[in-house]
C-alpha cells in the first residue's frame, strides 16, 4: 500500500492557496444553507429525523432476518443475489458477471453513483483486468476521467472549478480549452456520455435503500443516469452493502423526504428509481438482474457497540458540508473512498492503522451530528474512536510519554503550580522560548500573554472574610 | 447560595482577571463562593487525544477538592461537558456560568447595571460548540428549534451592550484542544474566518462562554494587529 499522507498534512497543503480554500468552503456553506432552508420550513423535520434513527436502529438490531427476507423477495422478483464478505469477493463478483455478459464486441460498462464500489475500488479492480468501465454521473466521470477519486460523497467533483473542468475535457473529450461555459461543458458531457450509455452491455448501479417488504431497489438521482444506463444495458448490477435494508416500503417516504433536503437543499432528489424485476427485452428475453450484498466490514462494525450506528448512514452528506474541518481541507486530505467527519468514524473500522489520524481531524464542534438526518451521534464516535485507536496502541511513544506527563502535572496542585508558576515567568523573559517557529501554535497566532499572577496566587492574597 | 468555583487550568495561569470577574460577579449576586485549594485540571487536554484514561488522575483530584461541594459553577462549557459526560463519581451538580445565572439563580437583572454610564460596545458573540451544542446553551442552526440563547439573554441585560450579526452565528472557531496544534493549518484559517465575520459585523470586542476558543481568537487577532479585544463574558457582566 503506498503511503498515505495524514491529514494534517493534506489538510495544510489545500490551506495554502487561501483564495481557493475560501472559495471551497463558501460553495460547501451554500449548500449547508440550503439544506437548513429546507429542514427548517418542515415543522416534522425533528420528528422525520427521529424516526429515521429509529427505523434504522431497528433494521440494524435485526439485520440478518431483514437481508434473509430480502433476499428471497429479491429471488421472487427474478433478480440473482450474490453475497460478497469483502471488496475482493465484490469486485470478483461484478467481473465475473461482466464476462458472462460480453458479447461478440465485447462488454462495455456504465456505471452510476455509488460510493459502496468507491469504497471497493471496482473501477480499478476492472480496469486492471481490461474491463472498460464508464463512471455516468457528471462529477464522478470529470475526476474518473482526471484519474482522481471523489472528494465529496454527493458531490464528488466539489474541489474543482469549471476552469479545471475545462482543461479535463479539452484534454479528453476535445472542448475548446478557452471555453468554461457550463452550459458548454454539460452539453459536451452529454453527448460524450450518451455514446456510452448506447454502447453499454452492463449497467452498475449503487442502492439507496433496499425493502425487505417488496424487494425494491431503489436508487436516487439527479441526472436520471442510472436509469439510462439500466434502461439501455440488458444486464443491470446493483451493488449494496448490506446496512442498506429497510424494512417496510413506508419507511420509505421517511428516507425519500430526508435525503434530498440533508444533501443538497432539493425536496427530493430529481429521480427516486424503484427497480423491482428484470424488464423484458426486445428479443422476447428479459434483462439480467443481479444484486450485490456487500460487508466488507460492516458485521465487524455491528459487532462494536460503540460504533455500530455509524451504519445508519444514508450517505447524504449533509456532515461533509457543515464540517469546518472538511470545509477547509477539502476530500483528499481523508484519503477514504468516503471522507469527512462519517468516513472519519467509518474508517477506522476498515484500516485501523492507516486511517488513524483522522478521528483526530475534528474539532469535535458537533455540528455533524446535528444535522445528520439519522441522528448518528458522529462527534461522540470521534471521540470514542480516539480512545480506541490508544487502546490499540496506534498513539506515537511519543504523544503517549507527552499525555503521561501531562497528567501527573495537571493532577498535582504542587507540580501544577510550579511549572504554571516558572513556565510564565520564562514565557515573560523568554518569549523567544516559545514565540518561534517550531511552536506550531505561534505559526499563525501569537501567544497568550502570560500574567505576573495566576488567580490561584492572587486569590491566595485576598483577605479571608466569607466564612 | 453557597457554590464552589472551579477555575480551569489556562484560566488559571493566563486568565486570572476571568476568575476574579466570576468570583466577583457571584458574590455581587449574593452567593456565598468557595474557591477551594488545589484545583488544577478537568483532564480534558487528555481526554480528547485520545488518552481519557489518563484523565483520571484530574478527576480524583477534581473530586478530592469538590467533595461536598454541592454546586460547583465554571468558566467554560468544554470543562463542564467533559466532568459531565465523564467523571460521573462526582455527586455535585456542576454549571457552566452562563446557565448558573439563567437557571439556578434565574437573574432578571444584573447588579449595578443602572449605573453604568458607558458608551455604546459593540460586542460579538462566538459560540462556544461544546456549551452550545454539548450543554445545550443556544438553540443551534443545525435544528429545527425555538431560537434561544442563555449568553445572549444575560448579553442584553448589560447596557450599553449592542450584539453584532454574525453570517455564521455557531461555526466553529477551530480551537479544539490538541487540535489547535495537530492540524495547525486548518485551525488557524478556521480561527482567521470568525475572527473575520466578527470584523465585518463590526465587533470591538468578541466574547464567548470558553477562554480557550478566545485565547485562539486572540492570538490571531493579535497577529494581525487588531486592537479588537477578546473578553470572556464573565467580564463583560461584571464590569456592568
Amino acid at each position: 500500500m503506498p503511503n498515505v499522507v495524514e491529514h494534517a498534512a493534506g489538510a495544510r497543503q489545500f490551506v495554502t492557496d487561501e483564495p481557493r480554500t475560501d472559495w471551497h468552503d463558501q460553495t460547501l456553506w451554500f449548500v449547508r444553507q440550503k439544506r437548513d432552508r429546507m429542514a427548517h420550513s418542515l415543522p416534522e423535520w425533528e420528528t422525520l429525523r427521529q424516526w429515521a434513527s429509529q427505523i434504522k436502529d431497528h433494521a440494524l438490531a435485526n439485520l440478518s432476518q431483514y437481508l434473509e427476507r430480502l433476499e428471497a423477495q429479491v429471488e421472487a422478483n427474478g433478480i440473482q443475489v450474490h453475497w460478497a464478505a469483502n471488496a475482493e469477493e465484490h469486485n470478483r463478483i461484478v467481473e465475473q458477471i461482466v464476462r458472462q455478459s460480453g458479447g461478440p464486441g465485447g462488454v462495455r460498462v456504465v456505471k452510476s453513483k455509488s460510493m459502496l464500489t468507491e469504497e471497493c475500488h471496482l473501477n480499478d479492480y476492472l480496469i486492471r483486468n481490461g474491463i472498460l468501465v464508464v463512471d455516468t454521473d457528471l462529477g464522478e466521470r470529470i475526476v474518473q476521467l482526471r484519474q482522481e477519486a471523489p472528494s465529496h460523497i454527493v458531490l464528488p467533483a466539489i474541489h474543482l472549478k469549471k476552469t479545471d473542468v475545462s482543461q479535463t475535457f479539452a484534454r479528453h473529450l476535445g472542448t475548446d480549452p478557452t471555453n468554461s461555459d457550463p452550459q458548454y461543458l454539460t452539453e459536451a458531457a452529454r453527448q460524450h456520455l450518451r455514446e456510452e450509455f448506447l454502447g453499454a452491455t452492463v449497467a452498475i448501479t449503487g442502492v439507496n435503500f433496499a425493502v425487505a417488504e417488496t424487494g425494491t431497489l431503489v436508487v436516487c438521482t439527479n441526472e436520471g443516469n442510472a436509469d439510462l444506463g439500466v434502461h439501455l444495458a440488458d444486464v443491470h448490477i446493483a451493488c449494496m452493502g448490506i446496512e442498506k435494508v429497510i424494512p417496510r416500503q413506508e419507511h420509505l417516504g421517511v428516507f425519500l423526504r430526508l435525503l434530498a433536503r440533508s444533501a443538497t437543499g432539493q425536496p427530493i432528489t430529481t429521480y427516486s428509481s424503484h427497480f423491482v424485476r428484470p424488464r423484458p427485452l426486445s428479443n422476447g428475453k428479459r434483462q439480467a438482474m443481479h444484486l450485490i450484498l456487500v460487508d466488507n466490514g460492516r458485521s465487524t462494525q455491528l459487532g462494536r457497540p460503540d460504533f455500530r450506528n455509524s451504519l445508519k448512514c444514508i450517505r447524504c452528506g449533509a456532515c461533509f458540508n457543515t464540517c469546518p474541518v472538511y470545509r477547509r481541507s477539502g476530500g483528499h486530505s481523508y484519503h477514504n473512498a468516503v471522507a469527512g467527519p462519517i468516513g472519519s468514524i467509518l474508517a477506522p473500522n476498515l484500516d485501523m492503522k492507516k486511517n488513524a489520524d483522522l478521528p483526530f481531524a475534528s474539532t469535535l464542534c458537533g455540528s455533524c451530528a446535528n444535522v445528520c438526518p439519522v441522528k448518528i451521534d458522529i462527534d461522540k464516535q470521534l471521540w470514542l474512536w480516539r480512545q480506541e485507536l490508544t487502546r490499540q496502541g496506534m498513539a506515537p511513544v511519543s504523544k503517549t510519554l507527552a499525555m503521561r506527563l501531562m497528567s501527573t502535572v495537571l493532577s498535582s496542585p504542587v507540580l501544577y503550580g510550579w511549572s504554571g508558576k516558572i513556565g510564565r515567568r520564562l514565557m515573560r523573559l523568554f518569549p523567544g522560548l516559545v514565540s518561534n517557529r517550531f511552536n506550531p501554535w505561534y505559526r499563525g497566532r501569537e501567544m497568550p500573554q502570560p500574567p505576573q499572577q495566576s488567580f490561584g496566587e492572587w486569590y491566595r492574597q485576598q483577605p479571608k472574610k466569607h466564612e | 447560595m453557597r457554590v464552589a468555583l472551579f477555575v480551569p487550568c489556562y484560566v488559571d495561569q493566563f486568565y486570572p482577571q476571568v476568575a476574579i470577574a466570576m468570583l466577583r460577579l457571584l458574590q455581587q449576586l449574593g452567593c456565598t463562593v468557595d474557591v477551594p485549594a488545589g484545583q488544577t485540571c478537568c483532564g480534558q487536554p487528555m481526554a480528547n487525544a485520545g488518552f481519557n484514561s489518563l484523565s483520571g488522575p484530574c478527576f480524583g483530584q477534581f473530586n478530592r477538592v469538590f467533595v461536598g461541594h454541592k454546586i460547583v459553577v465554571v468558566p467554560s462549557g468544554s470543562c463542564v461537558l467533559h466532568l459531565k459526560e465523564h467523571n460521573p463519581a462526582f455527586e455535585g451538580q456542576i454549571y457552566e456560568l452562563c446557565e448558573f445565572l439563567t437557571d439556578v439563580l434565574a437573574i432578571k437583572s444584573l447588579p449595578d447595571s443602572s449605573s453604568s454610564q458607558r458608551g455604546t460596545v459593540r460586542v460579538g458573540l462566538h459560540q462556544s460548540c461544546h456549551g452550545q451544542r454539548g450543554l445545550r446553551l443556544a438553540a443551534m442552526s443545525e435544528r429545527n428549534e425555538p431560537a434561544f440563547s442563555k449568553p445572549e439573554t444575560l448579553l442584553r441585560l448589560v447596557e450599553g451592550v449592542e450584539l453584532v450579526p454574525l453570517n455564521r452565528a455557531d461555526e466553529c472557531c477551530g480551537f479544539g484542544g490538541t487540535f489547535c496544534v495537530t492540524e495547525e493549518a486548518v485551525s488557524v484559517k478556521m480561527g482567521k474566518d470568525r475572527v473575520a465575520d466578527h470584523l465585518r459585523a463590526g465587533a470591538d470586542v468578541i466574547t464567548g462562554t470558553d477562554m480557550s476558543c478566545l485565547m485562539h481568537l486572540e492570538g490571531i487577532l493579535r497577529r494581525q494587529g487588531s486592537t479588537v479585544q477578546v473578553k470572556h463574558i464573565a467580564e463583560i457582566l461584571y464590569e456592568c
